[in-house]
């Protein structure tokens, strides 16, 4: 509203010329406090911290060999086209956070509903599983399925670091449930048991499909969280990004390139994830 | 109501929400066909009666018997009940990320177990009957909140209710938009429906009711047929309280 009544000034609604153009100039300098000051500053910091590096590298005699990196994320050769490592290791990071996540939503679901149940034993189990993932260091977690739930289950790594993964993600997972499942008021309820709906089919037709909503921000942000935690199952050999970046740096020494590497394709799979987000967000919106 | 089976059943029930006692002794029944209107002031546990005839709120003691079925913890007695009774709430609570029609629909198809196109059909019957025919692909949010209360009638009504309880159905709504739900309550009662209504629209209790209970501090301290109740109540506390809304 307020916008538009300012164009409405500016076009000079029974005002002088003088007057309109003034307005203008304020707007303009809001716009350049707002927005172009921020920016320019980012650029700035930015520019000084790829100088600092670029300046500590050449005084440590660092040697630069970026065009080494391509061959690590694909190859061109007589066979044809070949993934590189990076991008393998990327593949295997993706699949295994996916498959976490995919845990964690299931378990933390569960988790929730077992926690919001009436069942004084659902309810207790629930907070002790949640007290016990989150006051455990997820490298401890790490450890604790692997070395131990590993041999006991017949667990190999790759299966230990999903499983973990989504446990310990789940305990976060279920939170944002049940924030989302007690953000639905409690009339919504009531209406759904005064037709007859069971609890099940109250919350399958009435409070989740409401509740993903309030979920889809904080969610979104899990998933980020997941990618990023799942570079720690690198410590038990496991072939995802940063362990492949490990490896790679132990044959090659080309640490300052593969690690700004990894870090790049980290922030372009969290960035995406973040881009796509806000997507579904504003579908959702919309839509109720 | 001479002659009339009782369908509800109250006997002495008690509800405390903590220390706090909401209802006292209550017994009440109420017969098939019978149009029942409750006032009181606020606090004086007008809802939270009505509330416990459906089981959204547990007496604390006492017996409750809805259409011979006995009112116990029972899931399944629970549900049978629930589908007799029809309820309307003063916030309307109609479940907003669905269409009017879908709203209408949930229970039937999903509790009532009836097929889809059975239960479109009678969807849109009970919305005609409550003159919005043509809201029916609607948000609820789309609409005004009279109209919302017509909906959410509609979707009691879809159940084939044989008792419907109203909670203060027009005290959320803007004046003008009072008097459209009020008619389809009218035409509702003209039917025959059993109907409790806890509502302070005496212009209405005294069209349709065939008796007036008032509550105070969790007991039903009067109940009488409207004339009755408007000339000449009995109880000093019921006259002051008529005597305060009918001012005006």
């Amino acid at each position: 509203m307020a916008g538009v009544m300012d164009d409405a000034v500016v076009r000079g609604v029974g005002k002088t010329g003088a007057e309109g153009r003034q307005r203008w100039l304020r707007n303009a300098l809001g716009q350049v406090k707002s927005r172009v000051i921020p920016v320019a500053l980012y650029l700035i910091v930015m520019y000084l911290l790829v100088r600092v590096s670029l300046t500590g590298a050449e005084a440590m005699g660092y040697n630069w060999q970026w065009y080494r990196i391509l061959d690590y994320l694909f190859r061109l050769t007589d066979d044809g086209f070949q993934w590189g490592e990076i991008s393998l290791g990327l593949v295997t990071t993706l699949a295994l956070s996916l498959q976490a996540f995919l845990i964690a939503l299931a378990a933390g679901l569960i988790v929730a509903l077992l926690r919001l149940s009436d069942l004084v034993v659902g309810s207790a189990l629930a907070v002790t599983f949640l007290e016990f993932v989150r006051n455990m260091p997820l490298l401890v977690l790490l450890y604790l399925f692997y070395y131990v739930l590993g041999p006991i289950f017949g667990l190999d790594r790759y299966a230990a670091s999903v499983l973990c993964l989504g446990v310990y993600h789940a305990a976060l997972v279920s939170e944002i449930f049940r924030a989302g499942i007690q953000a639905v008021s409690a009339g919504q309820w009531e209406a759904a048991r005064s037709i007859g709906l069971s609890t099940g089919q109250t919350y399958r037709f009435v409070v989740l499909p409401q509740s993903i909503r309030f979920m889809l921000p904080p969610m979104a942000g899990e998933a980020v969280h997941i990618v990023k935690s799942s570079a720690i199952v690198s410590v038990i050999a496991v072939v995802e990004l940063t362990t492949t970046g490990r490896n790679i740096i132990a044959d090659t020494y080309l640490s300052f390139e593969v690690w700004f590497t990894v870090a790049a394709v980290y922030l372009a799979i969290t960035l995406t994830l973040s881009i796509f987000v806000t997507f579904l967000e504003k579908r959702y919106a919309v839509k109720t | 109501m001479a002659g009339r089976r009782p369908i509800i059943e109250i006997r002495n029930v008690d509800k405390f929400f903590g220390d706090f006692q909401a209802l006292n002794d209550v017994s009440l029944t109420v017969h098939a066909g019978e149009r029942m209107v409750i006032c009181g002031p606020s606090g004086s546990g007008k809802s939270t009666l009505l509330r416990c005839i459906n089981r959204l709120e547990e007496p604390s003691a006492g017996r409750l018997t809805v259409d011979g079925i006995e009112l116990t913890g029972a899931k399944e007695t629970l549900r049978r009940v629930r589908t007799e009774v029809g309820m309307v709430f003063q916030q309307f609570n109609l479940f907003p990320h669905l269409t009017v029609l879908e709203n209408l629909t949930l229970g039937p198809v999903r509790v009532r177990k009836i097929s889809r196109s059975e239960a479109m059909e009678r969807a849109r019957k009970y919305l005609d009957r409550v003159h919005i025919p043509e809201q029916a692909d609607k948000y609820p949010a789309e609409l005004s909140g009279g109209q919302q209360q017509r909906v959410a009638i509609a979707r009691s009504l879809c159940m084939e209710p044989r008792i419907m309880l109203f909670d203060e159905p027009t005290s959320a709504l803007d004046p003008e938009m009072i008097n459209e739900v009020l008619d389809v309550m009218v035409e509702l009662a003209d039917s025959g429906m059993t109907m409790i209504c806890v509502t302070h629209e005496m212009g209405f209790a005294r069209k349709v009711a065939d008796t007036m209970v008032f509550m105070d501090n969790g007991e039903i301290v009067e109940k009488s047929p409207p004339d009755a109740f408007f000339s000449n109540p009995s109880s000093k506390r019921c006259r002051m309280f008529l005597d305060r809304i009918l001012e005006h």
